[in-house]
């Protein structure tokens, strides 16, 4: 007991002289809680799940038999390089619309602008919905069936994700002081120099954020793949998905779900460290 | 090459702030666009620099019609209260952008931005970025940016503006030497500090409200300004409605020989002496008033007399024994330290 006391009276004396190690934990404790609680514990069991066979015990076994399979690598690489092709096409095209909207003065831009945070809010399958009334079989502008292959999720996500690009770069432009781009014209500059030299430099954080986003967004994306119906696309979320509720694998959608994870934060990561290195 | 405005008129949605310029800047002059907040001084300029479109008028560089021109078309130099250098190009990058935008020759590159930052007294920081540079060495980069272009044309929008005022005359002092160095390069240098205008300039343009008011050597202005804005606004000056009569004007009592020719007999007219020309007890032209105020400014003392209803400002060498606030004190100034101007606001 009196040890105890001896102790807390150490450990009180100690907390005067180093800033306050036990006052931030107690801070700290119910954010981390949480966070275990809701976030780590499901994804705990998922792992854990991935590693308990049907048949019993604990084994690689849904490891080995998922990678083995034809379908599952398809889906992996389906995934990978639509969520990458997706995030190149929102770049450009989210720059291009920006800029657009920020430099050329048309009325209606700041309408425009104001959509944009709008349009972030929608779900992504209205978009697809959107896409199928114009181009679907019964669509408006008549029968396509791109719709129903990779490129047309392409087009979906492009669609759908590229507001996501838009706004940290509308953003990032109305901090741009326009005496830089008056400067930079008297010098002779026309506006594709400008863009490269001067806009592109600047709206390189914006453009890392934003595709960062995009890109992880993509990887996870369910209802854009769901909504198209499209058959020959399987991405790994749709795996999971087919795994678990068709086919009621539970191991096999929990070792998906793994990968996918995974593969989200390795690219998230890669993704930070290379535009960390282009100076964003 | 010289600067021509031609009736030039700008309008924002209908406000006219920029009311039909006619001005000339001579080749190799450098010319102060002088004038309080709001006057049009940067609109002037923006429109030789082609960022704003006259609705009316026209604008020439030398010979050349430019008012249709884009501005990387006009090969100007413009410098700006906010430096505007591009934060992630490093100072040499800086100063190469515009030879790079204009394909200068490879080769010629590198020594051509040698040249500028030396001109600036630059050189050693060549590799360093602007944000790792104080506000005046920000500045002489951009000066050096817009020089390495060789423009015939330079354009200064209130350059020294965001500078303390100490550098500020140091900066000064470069300037007019950059201007030795460049006596072809015509400057239009925009201020509202009538000290950088009447250092700097041959000539000055004063603006107000949109007009251009007067334009003359500093000399001509300070001197012999011919209408109330300008008297005031470049030097300051003591303004005072008198009546007119033959071979002087009446103010407070007192006749005053000052030349009237080309000014009626009877008509109101206003008389103009600048504060330091007046001088405290008896001599010519005495006039007597109470002191309102006293201000020390170190060298000199500045009072406030009433005279007659009107404040009377005089600049004095530092007095030993300054009067009180009330007390009643004679003024006096010589005849020709006196301007008549036209009757203006001060009779308002
Ligand atoms: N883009 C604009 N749209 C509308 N009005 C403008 C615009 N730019 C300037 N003005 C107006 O034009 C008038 C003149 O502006 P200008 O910038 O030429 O003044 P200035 O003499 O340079 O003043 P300062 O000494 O404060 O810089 C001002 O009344 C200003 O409000
Ligand atoms: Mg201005």
């Amino acid at each position: 007991m009196a040890e105890a006391v001896q102790k807390a009276r150490v450990v009180r004396g100690r907390s005067r002289s180093s800033p306050r190690p036990f006052g931030a934990l107690v801070w700290a404790l119910p954010p981390i809680a949480a966070l275990i609680l809701f976030f780590l514990y499901p994804l705990a069991l998922v792992v854990q799940q991935s590693f308990h066979p049907d048949t019993g015990g604990t084994s690689l076994q849904p490891y080995a038999d998922v990678f083995a399979s034809e379908g599952f690598r398809h889906a992996l690489w389906t995934t990978v390089w639509l969520a990458l092709a997706s995030t190149a096409g929102c770049l450009v095209l989210g720059f291009l619309l920006a800029l657009v909207i920020a430099f050329v003065p048309f009325p209606g831009a700041k309408a425009v602008a104001r959509f944009i945070d709008v349009y972030l809010s929608f779900p992504s399958f209205l978009i697809t919905l959107a896409l199928l009334f114009i181009y679907g079989t019964t669509g408006i502008v008549g029968s396509f069936q791109f719709l129903t292959t990779p490129w047309g999720v392409l087009l979906a996500e492009v669609t759908y994700f590229t507001p996501f690009v838009m706004r940290p770069l509308l953003a990032a432009f109305s901090q741009l002081d326009t005496a830089q781009l008056e400067a930079a014209s008297s010098l002779g500059a026309r506006a594709p120099r400008i863009v490269r030299r001067v806009i592109l430099p600047e709206a390189l954080p914006a453009l890392a954020a934003g595709g960062s986003l995009v890109l992880v967004l993509c990887l996870n994306e369910f209802g854009i793949v769901l909504f198209t119906g499209a058959k020959g696309v399987t991405t790994l979320p749709m795996l999971v998905y087919s795994k678990a509720i068709l086919e009621s694998d539970y191991p096999g959608a929990c070792v998906v779900a793994v990968v996918n994870v995974l593969i989200s934060v390795g690219l998230y990561g890669l993704y930070r460290v290379v535009s960390r290195r282009a100076g964003a | 090459m010289g600067i021509r405005f031609d009736s030039v008129t700008v309008a924002y949605d209908g406000n006219v702030v920029l009311d039909s310029l006619d001005l000339t800047v001579e080749p190799g002059e450098v010319m102060a666009l002088l004038g309080p907040s709001g006057s049009g001084k940067t609109t002037a300029l923006r429109a030789v620099a082609g960022f704003v479109r006259p609705a009316s008028g026209r604008v020439f560089l030398g010979d050349r019609d430019v008012t249709d021109l884009p501005p990387y078309r006009r090969g100007i130099g413009m410098v700006v209260q906010q430096y505007a250098l591009f934060p992630h190009l490093r100072v040499d990058e800086n100063v190469a952008f515009g030879l790079r935008a204009r394909k200068t020759p490879k080769g010629e590159i590198r020594g051509r931005v040698a040249e500028a930052l030396e001109m600036t007294g630059m050189a050693a920081y060549a590799r360093r970025f602007p944000r790792e540079l104080s506000g005046g060495q920000q500045q002489r980069v951009a000066i050096a940016r817009a020089l390495a272009i060789r423009p015939d044309v330079l354009l200064l929008d209130e350059p020294l503006s965001a500078l303390d005022a100490q550098l500020r005359s140091g900066m000064l002092a470069e300037l007019a030497r950059l201007h030795r160095e460049l006596p072809d390069v015509s400057m239009l240098y925009v201020t509202h500090d009538q000290v950088e205008a009447l250092t700097l300039a041959d000539r000055i343009a004063v603006m107000d409200a949109a007009k251009l008011r007067a334009c003359g050597t500093p000399r001509q202005l300070y001197r012999a300004p011919t209408d109330e804005f300008t008297a005031s606004f470049v030097g300051g000056a003591n303004l005072v409605p008198v009546t007119v009569g033959t071979g002087g004007v009446f103010f407070a009592g007192t006749e005053v020989k000052v030349d009237t020719d080309g000014v009626i007999p009877g008509a109101w007219a206003t008389l103009c002496v600048r504060p330091h020309l007046v001088g405290l007890g008896e001599g010519p032209n005495q006039f007597i008033g109470t002191v309102t105020e006293i201000q020390w400014r170190g060298a000199t003392h500045r009072l406030y007399v009433n005279v007659d209803g009107h404040t009377v400002m005089a600049d004095l060498r530092e007095l030993k024994n300054p009067p009180g606030l009330g007390d009643s004190v004679s003024l006096h100034f010589a005849s020709e330290d006196a301007v008549l101007l036209p009757a203006g606001v001060s009779h308002g």
